[in-house]
């Protein structure tokens, strides 16, 4: 007698598994190195690479990756371009590499990486990929000794707004969407085989003491750093505020639009009026034909808020750096004043 | 009583103090390889690549492994395969060449030799790098060769693997990240704060050995050693003598520069949230 709760392996594979949400992305040390080495060699020129590794569960492992080639503004290369990327993947697959690809990674400079083609490229590789992420990583902020990797995915939700290329504010207020919802940071965990972490603990014994502090931390002069940091800043607000005039300018032909269209309907029933009383027809309340009624396109939001995310990076990075250096001149001083 | 010269066993020691240095990149590459290697390999042969600079110095930034079969007297190496990736890598960094090759696993053997012969026809004088995986002396050692030849009187017979000192190198970035790359797991990337705190108490930790040990020199409980009093005292006169008005002006001014700055990002990110209200909830009649 068939257990009525056994499901049968038809229904099973009909079924669709329903995603659990990322929670966490765990990268290898060689993955990491690789893009450090990556984008260090080649800043200030911004690079990117694939990501290759597992998807399991809520987890999304990150084992291996590989760097791309600049690309030159050439047609030709684009060909060029897909077959450096196949026969990575093929050659890497004969050494047992993972073959699967789960994202990109890509280094900016100062965080100013909230562009319109990172979505773009977040669309095409989900379209292919159940589950894909971005890794960021900001060569110039290591050299204050920090090390600036970032995961980042889109929100779903952003992403259904996007397909549709909806960006009303109707449609906004709706999913109570806001500029804080585009992006999501999965947080990053690292992970190494027990091998190299063998591997690593005998050499650190053998090198002397003094190349394990990272003393770049303790480094006073931050103003090189500031300076660029609120130079972008500015330019971003200057953005923002363009953005900000043509709202104000859409408002305003909007509600002179509302204002013609009253005006004219005020006349239109003036109109019937009198031909009611002289007992004709009377015209309908509506022209679509004329000028007046075509509605005024509404400028898209996504600018302002892939301005706006960028700003608040800027903003965190300020604060960030603000802080540590805090802590650098009080150590100063403690140190003075012995 | 011969009067035969005897022939003389000779080798031609390099010429140059050729020595190596090593990107942890590579090393972590090597061992993935290894763990990732098929079932009936022993061990893991690929081709490191890198540059060489003008004093002879060969530094090796990056690796990739090359499958290979090997049996008791043969070696069979998948060159189709080496040259793919060579051509593949030197599309990313066309600065990158080949240096030499690596094959886990402890000391030279016997295939190795025809190996180093198949890449001295890639390049000058490869550097064979062996990395004992098997941890065969009870730790790890990353050795590096260069191979010699020895001859005899005109004949060359035979090859000698000579060890060259090898370097580990880190740049500042990795050094950064090492602390997380030396455990199996580590649960989050420590943000801004916890580093620096990090940094700072292994400053203190430095700085109490260094007090400690001028401790016991005065107690005459240590020998006391007459350089590292030098340098000692050279480091703590490296600080700068100013009057304590003029540094505490200094201390102050950069606190209120950054304090300004902290002072108007703020401003900005209220000013962000504010316009975006006014922008999402205006109404359209």
């Amino acid at each position: 007698m068939a257990n009525p709760m056994a499901r049968s392996f038809l229904q099973v594979a009909a079924s669709e598994e329903v995603a659990s949400p990322l929670r966490v992305v765990q990268i290898e040390g060689l993955a990491i190195l690789k893009i450090i080495k990556h984008c260090k060699e080649f800043s200030p020129a911004l690079v990117t690479g694939q990501l290759l590794g597992l998807d399991v569960g809520s987890v999304l492992e990150v084992t291996n990756c590989f760097p791309f080639p600049i690309r030159e503004e050439d047609e030709e290369i684009e060909a060029d371009g897909a077959n450096y990327q196949l026969e990575m993947m093929r050659c890497l697959r004969e050494v047992n590499v993972d073959n699967n690809t789960v994202g990109w990674y890509q280094s900016t400079l100062l965080g100013s990486f909230q562009t319109v083609e990172l979505i773009e490229t977040f669309m095409n590789y989900q379209e292919n990929i159940r589950r894909c992420v971005c890794i960021i990583y900001d060569p110039s902020r290591s050299n204050q000794g920090v090390l600036a990797l970032k995961a980042m995915k889109l929100t779903d939700s952003f992403m259904d707004l996007y397909r549709n290329n909806n960006f009303t504010g109707e449609k906004l207020r709706e999913k109570n969407l806001s500029w804080v919802d585009i992006f999501e940071e999965i947080p990053i965990k690292v992970s190494n085989s027990a091998l190299i972490s063998a591997f690593m603990t005998e050499l650190e014994a053998e090198t002397p003491v003094s190349q394990q502090c990272d003393y770049d931390r303790l480094q006073l002069s931050t103003s090189p750093f500031m300076e660029r940091n609120v130079e972008f800043l500015i330019e971003c607000m200057d953005d923002l505020s363009m953005e900000q005039q043509k709202f104000q300018f859409y408002y305003r032909n909007l509600s002179r639009q509302q204002a013609q269209q009253q005006a004219w309907l005020q006349k239109r029933r003036a109109e019937n009026m009198a031909r009611k009383a002289a007992g004709e027809e009377t015209l309908p309340e509506e022209d679509p034909s004329n000028p007046i009624f075509k509605p005024v396109p509404e400028p898209s939001r996504l600018d302002s808020f892939l301005i706006t995310n960028q700003i608040a990076n800027y903003c965190n990075q300020i604060n960030g750096v603000v802080g540590q250096s805090f802590n650098r001149l009080y150590l100063m001083k403690a140190l003075q004043e012995n | 009583m011969a009067s035969r010269e005897p022939t003389v066993l000779q080798f031609f020691p390099s010429s140059t103090s050729l020595s190596a240095k090593v990107h942890p990149v590579v090393i972590f590459n090597i061992c993935d390889c290894y763990v990732r290697r098929p079932d009936q390999a022993e061990r893991v042969i690929g081709t490191l690549l890198g540059s060489i600079s003008p004093d002879g110095t060969v530094e090796i930034r990056n690796s990739y492994a090359v499958p290979h079969n090997e049996s008791s007297d043969q070696v069979a190496l998948d060159i189709d395969y080496h040259h793919n990736m060579l051509t593949s890598h030197q599309k990313v960094n066309p600065k990158e060449v080949i240096v030499g090759w690596y094959s886990t696993g402890f000391g030279v053997s016997g295939g190795s030799a025809l190996i180093h012969d198949f890449y001295s026809r890639e390049v000058a004088n490869p550097v064979h790098l062996t990395v004992d995986t098997g941890f065969r002396n009870g730790e790890a050692s990353i050795k590096a060769f260069v191979s010699v030849n020895l001859s005899l009187g005109d004949r060359q017979i035979a090859a000698q693997f000579q060890e060259i000192p090898l370097d580990l190198r880190m740049i500042e970035a990795e050094r950064v990240g090492f602390d997380i790359l030396k455990t199996t797991m580590v649960d989050k990337v420590p943000n801004d704060l916890e580093g620096m705190e990090a940094s700072m108490e292994r400053l203190l930790a430095l700085i109490d050995d260094v007090y400690k040990y001028v401790d016991n020199v005065v107690e005459r409980r240590v020998a006391p050693d007459n350089k590292i009093g030098r340098f000692i005292s050279d480091t703590v006169n490296s600080i700068p003598k100013i009057s304590p008005a003029a540094f505490d002006k200094l201390v102050n001014d950069s606190l209120q520069d950054h304090l300004l700055l902290l002072y108007l990002s703020s401003l900005t990110r209220t000013q962000l949230s504010l316009a975006e209200k006014l922008n999402t909830a205006a109404q359209i009649l």
